[in-house]
């Protein structure tokens, strides 16, 4: 490997000791029946009516520390509002977020504040996430500052972690963002990231924007922090490749909510909602002689102001039946698999599909 | 479909193609330079290729590498810095000489472009009907009614559900992927011969990203459309491609038909473009990125533009810029390995 990121000085990662209040059995986050409905108005006559977009409706799940959560599904399905409910940059309708613990938000548990310390996100847009006139050194050493580091130490921590992302500092931390170039910019987010030592990443398309090459550098570099400051990761992404590389397990998202979750190499080897099977085989051919001939899954989601009643990917599954209109699945382990829960009544025992496996 | 002699009617005949009947484009030492008061600088560098009428193209390539200025070249789509020399030929017509007011009837009609993000060609403040009615009235001269019924036609040619709806909308009001399928109708409603693609699936998710591609090469072979297609995404150029064409800093580095590239790439920065790119099973694996950067293309090193980052490199490849090699089966290569063999294998290794 040639990667100028291995290069870069193992220095002692954290300067802070990790705070690990619940031990490594406690998940890093458990999220319980996660809400956000945002209001809208329809046309009409008198102030039109007034009905909701459902972007996160009843999420529940666990990551456990030190694991790499690979979050999929369909664009608007409500991935980017999630992770904005995370972090409390939205505040969630309904539900409650633990972190290593302890209730977020709630008396005796942590404070928003420590939390979106210890919970850092790193966007797609590299651009619009740092400030155009700062120096990336400064935009680094911002956060720190204004949690009370001292600016002379923040700045030097700054151009330490600039090293470790393979940006050399002699060289950048004096650049401005549009004198970096889309990958090194990616690299500075995720510096700005760092540079408040969080213990759980959140990544929203953070690679998506960039080449290949340079995304494969910064997956490395993932990968690297990761075991370096014993990061918890939470890799939201289109690219089902690049999501089943750096997982340890997947959660799959239809219109607001969970449809399967599943350990990486079983969601991939065995997809068992009809949707991620789909959606598992959307994936480029990677070979022209053997080309897809029909798309897995036709139309368009529902309207997400009008959603159908029972399963919400009834109007486009194959295998719909008369129950999944009525009933709404659950997410439920599959009886083979308590480490695989999937929402769909035909891999339910007794949930009255056709296909459901005997009880 | 539209008839041909509406066609004939919107758009001048050619005059007497003096090249095989179905070359549709011809790109010879294609240089394009922007000015500015820098300095100017050379984007591209003596770009090469032909497209027969009905064939798809992709170009890949990393990120500044002059995809989207080649393709904005053929149709002369570029800023007004920009300074184009060359040979430019597109359906017979030597598009690098026209005035600007004997091109415009072309754009839109004999060639069409769809981007990445849709809103850069649709315009918010009309809905989808009325913008490609419009777009019929103006480029092919229909009646009103006419131009209505084509344009639900062609929202029903590119699988918008529920079309008749649709056309009411507002652009904003559909979802990403009806977006870019209501712009692939507004690019097809003059029924181009040749289609300009500018990553047009690289923001949508897969399930969306695979309809797209479905579309787009069914409505290819339907309508014997030629393609551009730029992406930077193998995987695609896999599903949509006749040939491939690889860039590196403004130069075409390697041309072959898309199942020989992915086979047997032959220009070391093709294999290490694969070699980085993230397939299924490579979990746990320290992946292999080409090590530096692009380079600059203000100050290109002298000789192979890649030799900074090459690992078979030589004093040959610092010294001498390799040229094109023509290859069998049609292919192409800038590369000394493939060139001037010999002298590439005496040259000696570079020093650290
Ligand atoms: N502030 C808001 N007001 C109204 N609706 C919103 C708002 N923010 C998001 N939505 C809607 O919530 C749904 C989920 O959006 P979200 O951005 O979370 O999707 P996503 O899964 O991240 O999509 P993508 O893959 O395209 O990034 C969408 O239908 C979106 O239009
Ligand atoms: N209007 C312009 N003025 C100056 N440079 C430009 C302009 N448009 C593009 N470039 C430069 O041309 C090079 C190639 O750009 P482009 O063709 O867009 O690359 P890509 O291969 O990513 O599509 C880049 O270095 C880019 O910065
Ligand atoms: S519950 Fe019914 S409609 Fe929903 S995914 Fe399962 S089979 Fe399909
Ligand atoms: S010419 Fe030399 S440096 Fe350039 S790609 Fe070929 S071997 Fe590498
Ligand atoms: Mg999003
Ligand atoms: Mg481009």
């Amino acid at each position: 490997m040639t990667d100028t990121l291995s290069l870069a000085p193992k220095t002692s990662p954290r300067t802070l000791p990790v705070d690990d209040r619940g031990g490594p059995r406690q998940p890093m986050l458990i999220v319980e029946d996660l809400k956000k409905h945002f209001p809208i108005k329809t046309g009409g006559a008198f102030g039109g009516l007034r009905t909701s977009v459902k972007a996160v409706d009843g999420v529940n799940f666990t990551v456990a520390k030190r694991e790499t959560l690979g979050v999929v599904g369909e664009s608007g399905c409500g991935k980017s509002t999630m992770a904005r409910l995370l972090s409390h940059l939205i505040t969630p309708d309904t539900g409650s977020i633990i972190f290593d613990g302890e209730k977020v938000g709630a008396s005796g548990g942590i404070s928003v504040r420590d939390l979106r310390r210890q919970m850092q996100m790193v966007f797609q847009d590299s651009y619009s996430s740092l400030n155009p006139r700062l120096p990336i050194v400064d935009s680094i050493a911002f956060g720190p500052k204004a949690n009370g580091v001292k600016g002379s130490v923040a700045r030097a921590r700054a151009e330490e972690i600039l090293g470790l992302v393979g940006l050399n500092p002699r060289q950048f931390a004096r650049r401005y963002p549009h004198q970096l170039s889309g990958g090194q910019r990616q690299r500075v987010n995720i510096a700005r990231a760092l540079a408040m030592e969080p213990r759980l990443v959140v990544l929203d398309e953070a690679v998506s924007a960039l080449d290949k090459s340079v995304e494969a550098q910064v997956l490395n570099l993932l990968a690297r922090l990761k075991e370096q400051f014993e990061l918890t990761y939470i890799f939201i992404s289109h690219d089902l490749n690049v999501v089943q590389y750096i997982s340890d397990r997947v959660l799959v998202m239809y219109l607001g909510q969970v449809v399967e979750i599943g350990e990486v190499d079983e969601l991939y080897a065995r997809p068992s909602h009809p949707y991620t099977e789909a959606l598992l085989s959307s994936r480029p051919s990677m070979d022209p002689a053997r080309r897809r001939t029909e798309p897995p899954l036709a139309g368009d989601p529902p309207n997400p102001v009008n959603l159908p009643s029972g399963c919400r990917f009834r109007t486009r599954c194959a295998l719909a039946e008369e129950v999944c209109a009525k009933v709404a699945p659950v997410l439920t382990p599959l009886p083979d698999s308590p480490t695989h829960p999937v929402a769909c009544h035909a891999r339910q025992p007794g949930a009255g599909h056709s296909l459901s496996p005997a009880a | 479909m539209m008839s041909r002699s509406a066609r004939q009617a919107a758009t001048p005949a050619p005059e007497a193609p003096a090249m095989p009947q179905n070359r549709l484009v011809t790109v010879e030492d294609l240089n394009v330079r922007f000015l500015s008061r820098d300095g100017d600088v050379s984007i591209l560098n003596g770009v090469n290729f032909t497209l027969d009428r009905g064939e798809v193209l992709c170009l890949l390539g990393e990120s500044g590498s002059g995809k989207s200025v080649t393709l904005r070249a053929l149709m002369r789509l570029l800023p007004g810095n920009a300074r184009i020399s060359g040979r430019l030929e597109v359906d017979g017509h030597d598009i690098a000489a026209m005035k600007e007011r004997q091109l415009r009837p072309l754009r839109g009609s004999t060639v069409a472009m769809i981007f990445q993000e849709p809103m850069t060609a649709l315009d918010p403040v009309f809905t989808i009907g009325q913008q490609i009615t419009e777009t019929l009235r103006a480029h092919k001269g229909l009646s009103g009614g006419a131009a209505r019924k084509r344009a639900l036609e062609l929202l029903e040619l590119v699988q918008i559900p529920n079309a008749p709806a649709r056309l009411k909308a507002y652009p904003h009001e559909l979802s990403g992927g009806l977006r870019q399928r209501a712009m692939i109708a507004l690019a097809l409603s003059c029924d181009p011969k040749l289609l300009l693609a500018d990553e047009p699936t690289t923001a949508l998710d897969a399930t969306v990203q695979i309809q797209v591609l479905l579309l787009l090469r069914e409505l290819q072979k339907e309508l014997g459309m030629a393609t551009v297609f730029v992406t930077h995404d193998i995987g695609v150029a896999c599903e949509i491609a006749d040939r491939v064409g690889v860039m590196y800093a403004g130069r075409l580095v390697e041309g072959a038909d898309v199942g020989r590239i992915i086979k047997e790439p032959l220009h070391p920065y093709t294999s290490a473009l694969m070699r980085s790119t993230v397939h299924a099973g490579m979990r746990g694996q320290v992946l292999d990125s080409i090590p530096g950067a692009p380079p600059d293309l203000a100050a290109l090193p002298p000789g192979c533009a890649f030799a900074p980052r090459c690992q078979s490199a030589r004093s040959l490849c610092v010294q001498d810029e390799p040229g094109s090699t023509s290859l069998p089966a049609g292919r192409t290569v800038r590369c000394h390995i493939h060139g001037a063999e010999a002298a590439w294998r005496t040259s000696p290794p570079l020093a650290e």
